[in-house]
């Protein structure tokens, strides 16, 4: 049983691997996709798009509350 | 709020949704397109449609790899830019978006895997099988996203809950089931296929133009011609449906589409027309300079009856108690104003721990609840969208699938008669109207969008109370990031694809 997972295992890596490694034009789209998720997830999340409510607010009462202030306040 | 920090919000979400959509429409039809030309691979077993599909599959992997996250900018901004929309509708938006990603994720990335690795590893069938399943997953991604915007549109099963300012979800079959949202997932899928035919018919086309892969160029022709036809056929009803949606739960973007002030019986569809640019809100000028117009047509199309009554712009924002039961915008603010001092007086009878106060508080709010939206506006034309954007981008919308239609006739009758290098202009629009099937697509979201302003979320939440009040260079510095970072997307993909395409169908 054990045995039979781990050469389940052993296939999907080895078919994964073949498949990279017999890319063409993929090796450029691999490239492509992974400056663009270091530029969306590292640089431009962490610098430019801080979750405003997570990072001002402790909890979900003071985020509601803050809120509240906005709707019956106006801005 | 400052406007103009709204304005920029507003614009970059545009930008960022405009661009995103570059890419959406051609995963969503050029799957099945693939699909379909594998499926006669795998019956007839001829290696040509093999290599046939092969071809386009490289070509959807190079506009599912540029195009592969820039969603998920969208969710940022969200985050940021317009935190109190996010907070008020997360428990609406929470499900329909997880099971998205679940979707999108397994679904999707392991056939993907199977589909372009798995060509002789694994059997025929587990291949077309695999492809098939992308195809489907694409397709069932994009269902939970207009669940979400069709809620937007058409906001049901929820309850408005004022401990937590959020909307609750409280029956989840009517928000899966809005008529809003499976008429715009409908229409916006087949404008979808109908650019994955429209790519398909116009790169066949230039390589018959060169005199290039004549045979696997007119298979391809075939196909996507054939399916262009059926889906455009799908996408005429399916948006008939999108506006009658609209015209029983849109009014004023009903009014924009047509350039329609007053109102009336018997309401006919300005097929072409020049708005009258001065034309004001409640004036007696002209609506339009010139228009030809087909009689009845709205009335038949909005509410299928040719004597129904449709309200123009002018009922909308004055009203018209007396013979239509349409209340003016000016009540409807009052009323929200109503209900935004209920809710501020529940808060502080809250606060102030008085429980009597909280409850009637609490039933005035709910009394007035459905014009709470309306109660952040300021003057009763605001609500009214930008009538000349939505009104063109809906006419050359219209006007472009109409084309689509009569180009995928003529290409598949040239092709089954067997006459189509001959037809060399006929190749030349084919080519040409790449660019158009995209501006279509475009098009039809300034038209959701657009239309459905001043509204975040229809009647409930104007954008001005949307949006996060942070600095407006902060959200213009970001603006112009993104366009610089999808505009070089755009470029690369366009370049990468030219590529391959001058390569060949043999090389991939």
């Amino acid at each position: 049983m054990n045995m039979s997972i781990i050469t389940t295992i052993k296939n999907i890596f080895r078919f994964y691997g073949e498949g990279f490694k017999n890319m063409k034009v993929g090796k450029t789209l691999w490239g492509i996709i992974g400056i663009k998720i270091i530029l969306f997830f590292v640089i431009i999340k962490w610098l430019f798009f801080p979750n405003i409510l997570k990072e001002h607010f402790h909890t979900d009462q003071e985020r509601s509350d803050y809120i509240l202030n906005q709707l019956t306040q106006g801005k | 709020m400052e406007e103009h920090l709204v304005d920029w919000s507003r614009a970059q979400f545009a930008l960022t949704a405009l661009y995103h959509w570059l890419f959406v429409p051609l995963t969503l039809g050029l799957s099945f397109i693939i699909a379909i030309m594998e499926t006669i691979y795998v019956k007839t077993g001829n290696t040509v449609w093999k290599e046939i599909s092969k071809f386009w599959m490289t070509l959807f992997a190079i506009n599912f790899a540029i195009g592969l996250a820039t969603g998920i900018i969208m969710e940022f901004e969200f985050g940021t830019n317009w935190s109190n929309y996010a907070w008020i509708v997360g428990d609406i938006f929470g499900a329909p978006l997880a099971i998205e990603g679940i979707m999108a994720f397994f679904m999707e990335s392991t056939f993907f895997a199977i589909m372009f690795f798995g060509w002789d590893k694994v059997s025929k069938k587990m291949h077309l099988l695999s492809t098939w399943l992308v195809a489907i997953g694409s397709n069932l991604s994009a269902l939970w996203i207009l669940v979400a915007n069709g809620w937007m549109q058409n906001p049901v099963g929820m309850v408005f809950n004022p401990d937590t300012a959020r909307f609750e979800m409280n029956r989840f079959f009517d928000v899966l089931f809005n008529p809003n949202a499976y008429s715009k997932f409908l229409h916006t899928v087949g404008s979808g296929y109908v650019m994955g035919a429209l790519f398909v018919v116009g790169i066949s086309a230039w390589y018959l133009l060169k005199n290039k892969e004549g045979v696997k160029a007119k298979k391809s022709m075939v196909v996507g011609a054939t399916f262009g036809l059926i889906t455009s056929i799908f996408l005429i009803f399916t948006g008939d449906e999108a506006a009658h949606q609209v015209a029983l739960n849109q009014p004023s973007k009903l009014a924009a589409m047509e350039g329609l002030y007053d109102g009336h019986r018997r309401a006919g569809i300005v097929a072409i027309g020049q708005l009258n640019p001065d034309k004001k809100i409640g004036d007696t000028q002209e609506e339009f300079l010139w228009s030809l117009e087909i009689p009845q047509a709205l009335s038949i199309l909005g509410f299928h009856d040719a004597n129904a009554f449709v309200p123009g712009i002018n009922e909308l924002v004055y009203g018209d108690t007396d013979e239509h039961h349409i209340e003016s915008a000016s009540d409807k603010i009052a009323k929200g104003k109503i209900a935004i001092e209920s809710l501020k007086a529940y808060k502080k009878a809250k606060k102030e721990a008085d429980p009597l106060a909280a409850e009637k508080s609490l039933a005035q709010f709910r009394a007035y609840e459905k014009y709470f939206g309306y109660g952040y506006l300021e003057n009763p034309e605001d609500i009214i969208p930008p009538v000349a954007l939505t009104f063109y981008s809906f006419h050359i919308m219209v006007g472009l699938g109409t084309w689509f239609f009569a180009l995928f006739f003529f290409l598949l009758y040239f092709a089954m008669v067997g006459k189509i290098e001959k037809q060399r202009m006929l190749l030349r629009l084919a080519v040409l109207s790449i660019p158009l099937g995209y501006l279509a697509g475009e098009l039809g979201w300034v038209v959701a969008e657009v239309g459905r302003q001043p509204w975040a979320i229809f009647e409930m939440l104007p954008v001005g109370m949307a949006t996060s009040q942070i600095s407006t260079t902060a959200v213009q510095t970001t603006f112009w990031l993104f366009a610089v970072i999808f505009t070089g997307l755009l470029i690369a993909e366009i370049r990468i694809m030219l590529k391959q395409i001058q390569i060949g169908m043999g090389e991939h």
